[in-house]
């Protein structure tokens, strides 16, 4: 290694030296510590003590951590496939030569940018089982007992669904991009070709975005297993909407089971992982890179 | 293309624009409403406000459920309003009366202490002083409760620090983040060094690490710092680089041509200027985004100060807007919790329509980039 070599080496090393500091900080030492405390007694307000594996046999006879597994999978499995699609079909529409398309993409667009709390009020307000806009408008077309959403378990998932469907603008925005990108040659060759509408769509617009709906739905895997302000707000009955991350929230610091938490935590991380591996199994022959 | 196929688009694309726009809509209506009208099954869609002749002058009045029911909603808390007891209920605007009742409308000119109260009903009207006034004066019209917001600030009690907060996080985050974020993200594109790119990898692997699993080690760490009930646990870790920015950023920084740092080299500029006065600038749109979604971020975040913020004096505004839930007297006063949420989504929307293109082109380079 020559002297200027080294010179470079701690130059960059110089740059990247905050990230190198905080990596250490805030998770290294997180990330060591939470496989340890998984294996904990642990408090926070006196050490840790070793219990091995306790916590994770205390999970597999926990009714709670089952429902609560149970409710994430449920909401994501409505959640996930709804929003992709109808993400996707709003931006096939915006993508057509539409006038204000401009404005059409801010309406719905901006949802996605509201807070959550703020939106979790807003539903919940229109929601409400007597005074809501929605049962007031199912009561007015003459549904005499509309659902009472939140606060019936089984409509509460289904709610939060709808609720995560008006926040789908952050996906229409990224289909979009992905659209303007088609390469316009393959489109017209295949109209030259004959190719109706629907054939040009399945066999030339989908592959072509292929890679950009895989992202988003790996992006929606791991977003929507954590997903937690929503569902906290808004609280369905009878732990109808009691989910993981939520779940991990009151062991860590309602019940101050953090060691519990912990062990949790790394549950999810798996979880987080086989679910995408199977993602990426189930989509290999279904994406396209460009170039492949 | 076809016509039919271009009207079904615009019919679907405007409905559900309707739709994606109608929740804001019903937001604001219902803060600009009188909490009487957030209460009644009705199908007001507009606030309005009831007026009768009494004691010689035109006053505000409040309509209430049917007399016959001895119910009446006396309204906030130690208003001295007339209320309106009559059999009917408020149909497509207008006050109607029960067909074929024969009650007269009775006006209170004074709510009694006993019903002062939320959701104290009136059993019993004598000894009460009241008027009678014919059904047909009760007149109505379109009115919107502009003084709901002040008031909802006011019912938020700290408004003022958790606005000041709210905004203190967001300046530090985004300051903290955006520098940081630029000098590890030139460190990882625009210089070559030995083990550069086995330290990149190691950056975006932490990007597979869900929160939950260092939530707990974190909250242990910033207690052992006493930092627990401050703000700090939620801006200082931004002035550390955060992978996802990083990534992004160095993806633009590699656009930039190679030539341009060399020849400042040559000319004998350090490294530590060229990033910050040839680079950075240049990079201006890149930072901008960066910047707006740090700010999103902050503005936005729950489990953050769920988690750290202890005293309900120094919460958040999204905190402050959970508190506000349920008020004290265990009711939920939906046109004030609607004002509320109307006034921490302004600021958004507002930036939203200010740094439109940066929001769009961010969005999109977070998709195909990565």
């Amino acid at each position: 290694m020559t002297s200027g070599d080294r010179k470079r080496t701690w130059i960059g090393l110089a740059f990247v030296s905050p990230w190198l500091v905080g990596f250490a900080a805030f998770t290294l030492y997180p990330v060591c510590a939470s496989v340890y405390f998984s294996f904990c007694d642990y408090d926070v307000l006196s050490p840790p003590v070793w219990i091995g594996l306790l916590n994770y046999q205390d999970m597999v006879s926990d009714s709670v951590f089952w429902k609560s597994v149970w409710n994430t999978l449920f909401f994501n499995l409505m959640a996930l496939p709804l929003g992709l699609v109808s993400a996707l079909v709003l931006a096939l529409m915006l993508n057509q030569p539409v006038r204000m398309r401009g404005v059409f993409r801010a309406v719905y667009y901006l949802p996605s940018l509201v807070p959550a709390v703020a939106s979790a009020m807003v539903w919940l307000w229109i929601l409400n089982g007597r005074l809501g806009l929605l049962n007031q408008a199912l009561m007015a077309v003459g549904i005499a007992h509309p659902p009472q959403w939140l606060g019936d378990p089984a409509w509460a998932k289904p709610s939060l669904a709808l609720v995560s469907l008006w926040g789908c603008g952050n996906t229409v925005v990224i289909y979009l991009a992905a659209l303007q990108g088609v390469p316009r040659s393959l489109l017209e060759a295949a109209m030259i070709d004959g190719a109706s509408a629907w054939r040009r769509l399945i066999h030339v617009t989908l592959p072509a975005i292929s890679p950009v709906i895989y992202f988003n739905l790996l992006i929606g895997i791991i977003g929507g297993l954590q997903v937690f302000t929503t569902a906290f707000v808004m609280g369905g009955a009878e732990r109808s909407t009691l989910f993981y991350a939520i779940y991990i929230y009151q062991n860590a610091f309602e019940y101050r089971h953090m060691g519990y938490a912990s062990a949790m935590a790394w549950i999810l991380c798996l979880m987080i992982l086989a679910l995408t591996w199977l993602a990426s199994r189930l989509s290999r022959s279904l994406v396209h890179y460009q170039g492949d | 293309m076809r016509i039919p196929a271009k009207v079904s688009i615009y019919v679907v694309l405007i409905a559900g624009a309707a739709m994606f726009a109608l929740p804001f809509a019903w937001m604001v209506l219902t803060a600009l409403r009188p909490l009487n009208q957030t209460l009644q099954q009705s199908h007001l869609w507009l606030p309005r406000r009831f007026e009768a002749p009494l004691e010689g002058r035109v006053q505000e009045v409040w309509p209430g459920p049917a007399v016959t029911e001895a119910s009446v909603w006396a309204l906030e808390q130690g208003a001295a309003q007339p209320v309106v007891l009559s059999e009917g209920s408020v149909r497509d605007g207008a006050w109607q009366p029960t067909a074929g009742a024969p009650l007269p409308v009775v006006i209170l000119k004074r709510i009694p202490a006993s019903v002062a109260a939320p959701w104290r009903e009136i059993s019993d009207l004598r000894g009460l002083t009241h008027d009678v006034v014919p059904d047909d004066a009760v007149r109505s019209q379109v009115v919107f409760r502009w003084e709901n917001f002040p008031r909802a600030v006011r019912a938020m009690r700290h408004f003022p620090r958790y606005l000041a907060n709210t905004l203190i996080l967001c300046v530090l985050n985004v300051i903290g983040t955006v520098l940081s974020s630029a000098a590890v993200a030139y460190g990882f594109s625009r210089l070559e060094w030995r083990g550069r790119d086995h330290l990149f990898g190691l950056l975006l692997a932490t990007m597979m690490i869900p929160f939950p699993v260092v939530m707990v080690p974190l909250y242990g760490l910033f207690r052992w710092l006493g930092w627990v009930g401050t703000l700090q646990p939620l801006w200082v870790g931004s002035f550390f680089a955060s992978a996802f920015n990083v990534f992004l950023l160095r993806q633009f920084f590699r656009t930039i041509p190679k030539d341009l740092s060399e020849a400042a080299r040559i000319d004998g500029c350090g490294e530590f200027r060229i990033f910050w006065q040839i680079i950075l600038p240049l990079c201006r749109p890149a930072l901008v985004v960066v910047a707006l979604f740090t700010f999103l971020g902050a503005w936005n975040d729950f489990l953050g100060p769920l988690i750290y913020l202890t005293d309900e004096k120094d919460f958040t505004l999204a905190l402050g807007l959970q508190a506000m839930k349920t008020s004290e007297s265990g009711a939920t006063e939906w046109h004030y919790l609607m004002a509320a949420s109307t006034l921490v989504i302004l600021p958004v929307i507002t930036l939203f329509f200010v740094a439109q293109r940066s929001f769009i082109e961010g969005i999109a380079l977070t998709g195909t980039k990565a």
